[in-house]
């Protein structure tokens, strides 16, 4: 399944900027990550059990991320301090984004919003040093996709890189 | 970008592999599994009643997937498994799997190193070796090689079962419908 059959944005587009919490008292924005690659999870909810594992697979893969220039951000409508529970839980090694207020706004512009649940879709975007999305993918929402698709996006942009 | 294949195993079975059973079995079972994991906790009777029902046409391969924040002390039971095979061969080792899956639920610090000491011991492993092993953390780069391995082959979480080299997307849990995905992969895989 690709991005464009699912409807969230396709490889090629650009990443709609965002500036969101991570914690109660620190913003995070796209751009602060420019001149790296960014991983943009989104996920229905912290909590719940599919999510759960998602996210403590992510936390196991980070040093892959990381050795393939990418940084890793989760993102759902949950709270700050909501994430700042889960996180702790789970011992995540990486940054949750409150997308809570106005609720979703990053996940529509995304195209990954479920209106009538009230929560993103399970949708990954692997963007550039330049901002632009170079791979998506939507999960059924009951399906932990795994960090396969991510890491071959990721290979891909690298040896991209070495080709040129 | 070329189509992402899904649910096959990378690498396939080979020679550095825990594997009980024939080679040439028609059937290979393989399990990404975590020691220090409920369901694979559930999942080992279960796993053991299919060898039991398939005999020498199943051979069942094991490789390490812990999630090592969630669980503290996956990492060490894997890595003690793994000095217990180096220094004392596969039988040793299939003790020890089972040893640490039968104790997993015995108390809060059934996994602790020396209760996973004391299992290796019993396995047929020097405990000096495997305390060494743990503090040296001989084993951890065998051990995330396998986790890899799983990440690469789609792994999401534990156990996740591959039948002949492809993902069993069916409900492991539900031993008549298992039992039945093997016996399809051994007619499939003899015909």
């Amino acid at each position: 399944m690709s991005g464009d059959e699912a409807g969230i944005l396709p490889a090629g587009t650009p990443a709609p900027d965002f500036e969101l919490h991570a914690t109660p008292d620190q913003l995070v924005s796209l751009r602060d990550f420019r001149g790296k690659r960014v991983i943009l999870a989104f996920y229905p909810a912290d909590w719940s059990p599919v999510c759960g594992d998602q996210m403590a697979l992510y936390n196991e893969v980070l040093p892959e991320f990381h050795k393939l220039g990418a940084e890793l951000v989760g993102i759902s409508v949950d709270g700050a301090w909501c994430h700042a529970a889960f996180a702790h839980d789970r011992k995540l090694h990486f940054p949750l984004l409150a997308d809570f207020e106005p609720k979703g706004a990053v996940a529509r512009a995304y195209h990954a919003y479920r209106e009538k649940d009230g929560h993103s879709e399970r949708a990954l975007f692997v963007i550039d040093g330049d901002g632009i999305i170079r791979w998506s993918y939507r999960s059924p929402v009951g399906v932990n996709p795994g960090a396969d698709g991510i890491l071959e996006a990721l290979e891909a942009l690298r040896d991209g890189d070495r080709g040129s | 970008m070329k189509a992402r294949q899904q649910g096959i195993l990378q690498p396939p079975v080979h020679a550095g592999d825990h594997a009980a059973g024939r080679a040439d079995a028609p059937v290979t079972l393989l399990e990404y599994g975590d020691f220090q994991c409920p369901h694979c906790y559930r999942a080992h009777p279960i796993v053991l009643a299919l060898q039991k029902k398939l005999g020498e046409r199943l051979r069942f391969v094991f490789r390490n997937f812990p999630l090592a924040e969630i669980h503290p002390e996956a990492l060490h039971a894997a890595e003690a498994a793994e000095s217990v095979a180096a220094q004392a061969g596969e039988t040793a080792y299939w003790a020890m799997h089972h040893a640490i899956f039968e104790h997993q639920q015995d108390a809060f610090d059934a996994l602790d190193d020396a209760h996973l000491v004391r299992y290796a011991k019993k396995a047929g492993a020097d405990a000096a070796r495997v305390k060494k092993d743990l503090g040296g953390g001989a084993y951890v780069e065998r051990v995330r090689s396998d986790f890899l391995s799983g990440v690469r082959s789609g792994v999401n979480g534990t156990p996740t079962f591959f039948i002949n080299g492809r993902r069993f997307e069916g409900d492991w849990s539900d031993p008549n419908a298992f039992a039945t995905a093997l016996e399809a992969a051994a007619q499939t895989s003899a015909a």
